[in-house]
Parts: structure tokens; C-alpha cells; sequence
């Protein structure tokens, strides 16, 4: 994993390069002292993480994020903690860690990013071969209903808050659940999470862009983590 | 009234005298520069421009082992924000402290 540092104040750079140092695997490319600086470069080089102060002269941590058409993991580093809310507003944000910052923090938001650019692999699960054709549907909740839907039909499932929204083919519907558990229960060569806040059918794809998909009417985007997986399961000419 | 203290860098340094030495020259370099540009935004009565002065100053002097201190530091950055300044003289001799100490080292 390759990372910049962007921090105004040299002592900071100089602490946050030598956490790095003590972590296996992850090299400081280039320090800057200004974020105007580390645009130009981010212009040139592909970056997998970011460490951005917030508090900088002319231009703060949250102005250069706003300029990052595709930004890479970041983790904000400041000296002060009333921005923690609004930093997670940023999907590419992925830790906040107050200055001083000590070890044991440093590599539990260096866990963080590791997650964010490669995900764990899940544990395998069980052979579902053998299984009933029933498991081809998945019933929800709903107004204390029981609802079946079919899960071939499914082609998006999109995350809001403490809701999922099921669009299939004829219908959508929206559910008290999340993301991780509706995974749990639909099969893995079918469904794929291209971003935090989405799970797509992969086959229903219509056509990719970039970093998004196309499915039925709605322009998915997916994340720079996720994209590698996706472009491993396409049958690519 | 705390002391500074180097127990932070001597951590992270994890024994290496090459990084103790060059945080420590860093320090030396930079914190007067910004002693300097805090004093005259204070006494200009810049207040937001001294609050930034002081959120600075700030990690310094939590790097350097004060507690109290640095939730003085927290204190007095709110005040300048709100244009309130009230408690300069107890901040001012944690940075006076810092200057003392730097000079040993």
C-alpha cells in the first residue's frame, strides 16, 4: 500500500512518516506541506491512501477532497475533533485520528484503510449445491408480512441508513435490514458489493463506465476497492 | 505546573537516535516561528488568525507531554474563535515553558 502525507506543519509530517515506517508494507511516496501541491501530483500518480490534515492555510483537508474526482482511501489527521461528523459524510474517508497521534491508533486506522482497499476474504460458505429450489427465493419483512421474492429477479440492492431498498424486475421494496446480512443470504456468484451503499446483480449489468455500472435504469458507482472483484467476474473479450 | 517531557517521541523514535534527533531539530526550528507569528496575530488583536496559531501550537504541546496544558490550549482557541480571549496568560507560559525547554535539549 503506497500513501502521501498532506499536513502544513513539518513535525506532523515528519511523526506521521515515521508511523509509517513501522508498518509493514506501507511506503510514504511524497510529503507535501499544502494540498495545491499533492493535486498536481495526484494528477500523475495512483495513490491506494492519503494522510490529510484538515486544518491547512487557503485550502483545508475538506476543500482538496471536494476537488478528488476519484479519491483514494483517506485518513484525516488533525488536532481537533468537532470535524468528526462531517468527515464521514465522505465515503473515501475511512478514520479520523486526533494529533498526537499514538501507535496503537495509528495501525487501527491503517486496519481500517487495509479493509477499505482489500476487504478480508470472507470465511467460505457452505456448499448450497445440494440445496432445495425454495432457496431461490428470499422472503422480507414487511408491515409484519412475509414477503417472497425471487432472487434472480433482483438486480440492485441500495443501502440508506437502517433501510435496504430490493429493486427486482417488477417491484421494489424496502426493508429494516442491511447490507451485510440481505449478502449473507444471496448467492455469491450472482451478487457482488461494488460499494458501501450497493450490492448489484451482476448478471443483469447493462454496461460499465469507468466507475460505475449501468443496471436497469440506475448508474451504480462503484468503489475503487470493489472494482477489481467486479472485473474479475466479467467474461472480458 | 506540568514539565515537558520527550516520553512520545522516545516512543515513537522506538529507539532510533536518527528520529529523536531530527524531530527534535524540527521542533526547534518551528516552534519559535510559530511562538513568533502567534505573538504578533495575539497582540494585532487577530483573534481568528491567533485561534489558527494556537490550533497548531496545540499538537506541540500535547507531543510534549502536557495534559492540562493541552486542554488550555483547547480552552483558549474557543475563546479566540468567539473573540473572548481570557485566559492568554496561563497559555502564554506554557509556551514560555516550551521555549525553556527546547532550549536544553
Amino acid at each position: 500500500m503506497n500513501c502521501i502525507i498532506i499536513d502544513d506543519e513539518e513535525t506532523a509530517r515528519a511523526i506521521i512518516h515515521q508511523l509509517c515506517n513501522q508498518v509493514d508494507g506501507l511506503q510514504v511516496v511524497e510529503e507535501f506541506s499544502n494540498a495545491i501541491q499533492a493535486m498536481k501530483f495526484l494528477n500523475q500518480q495512483e495513490i491506494d491512501l492519503i494522510f490529510l490534515d484538515i486544518h491547512m492555510p487557503d485550502f483545508t483537508g475538506f476543500d482538496f477532497i471536494q476537488t478528488l474526482k476519484n479519491p483514494p482511501k483517506i485518513i484525516l489527521t488533525t488536532s481537533d475533533k468537532n470535524f468528526a461528523l462531517e468527515a464521514f459524510e465522505y465515503d473515501c474517508i475511512v478514520d479520523y485520528v486526533v494529533k498526537p497521534i499514538t501507535l496503537p491508533r495509528f495501525l487501527k486506522a491503517i486496519q481500517k484503510a487495509e479493509n477499505f482497499i482489500a476487504p478480508p476474504k470472507e470465511e467460505p460458505k457452505e456448499d448450497t449445491s445440494a440445496k432445495s429450489s425454495e432457496e431461490n427465493d428470499l422472503y422480507v419483512n414487511i408491515d409484519r408480512r412475509l414477503i417472497k421474492i425471487d432472487i434472480p429477479s433482483i438486480y440492485l440492492i441500495e443501502a440508506k441508513g437502517d433501510y435496504i431498498t430490493v429493486k427486482t424486475e417488477g417491484k421494489n421494496y424496502t426493508v429494516h435490514s442491511t447490507l451485510k446480512k440481505i449478502e449473507e443470504k444471496l448467492p455469491d456468484d450472482l451478487f457482488l458489493k461494488v460499494h458501501r451503499s450497493y450490492v448489484i446483480n451482476i448478471k443483469r449489468i447493462i454496461d460499465i463506465e469507468d466507475n460505475s455500472v449501468l443496471i436497469a435504469k440506475d448508474v451504480i458507482p462503484v468503489s475503487r476497492s470493489n472494482r477489481p472483484e467486479l472485473m474479475k467476474r466479467l467474461n472480458l473479450l | 505546573m506540568e514539565t515537558p517531557n520527550l516520553t512520545y517521541i522516545k516512543e515513537l523514535a522506538a529507539g532510533s537516535e536518527v528520529f529523536e534527533q531530527k524531530i527534535i531539530a524540527i521542533l526547534k526550528r518551528e516552534f519559535p516561528e510559530e511562538q513568533k507569528e502567534f505573538l504578533k496575530n495575539y497582540e494585532s488583536k487577530e483573534y481568528l488568525k491567533t485561534a489558527e496559531n494556537v490550533h497548531k501550537l496545540k499538537h506541540k504541546i500535547g507531543m510534549l507531554g502536557f495534559e492540562e496544558g493541552y486542554q488550555t490550549a483547547i480552552d483558549f482557541e474557543e475563546e479566540l474563535k468567539k473573540k473572548i480571549p481570557s485566559i492568554y496568560p496561563k497559555f502564554i507560559v506554557i509556551l514560555d515553558t516550551i521555549e525553556d525547554f527546547l532550549n536544553t535539549l
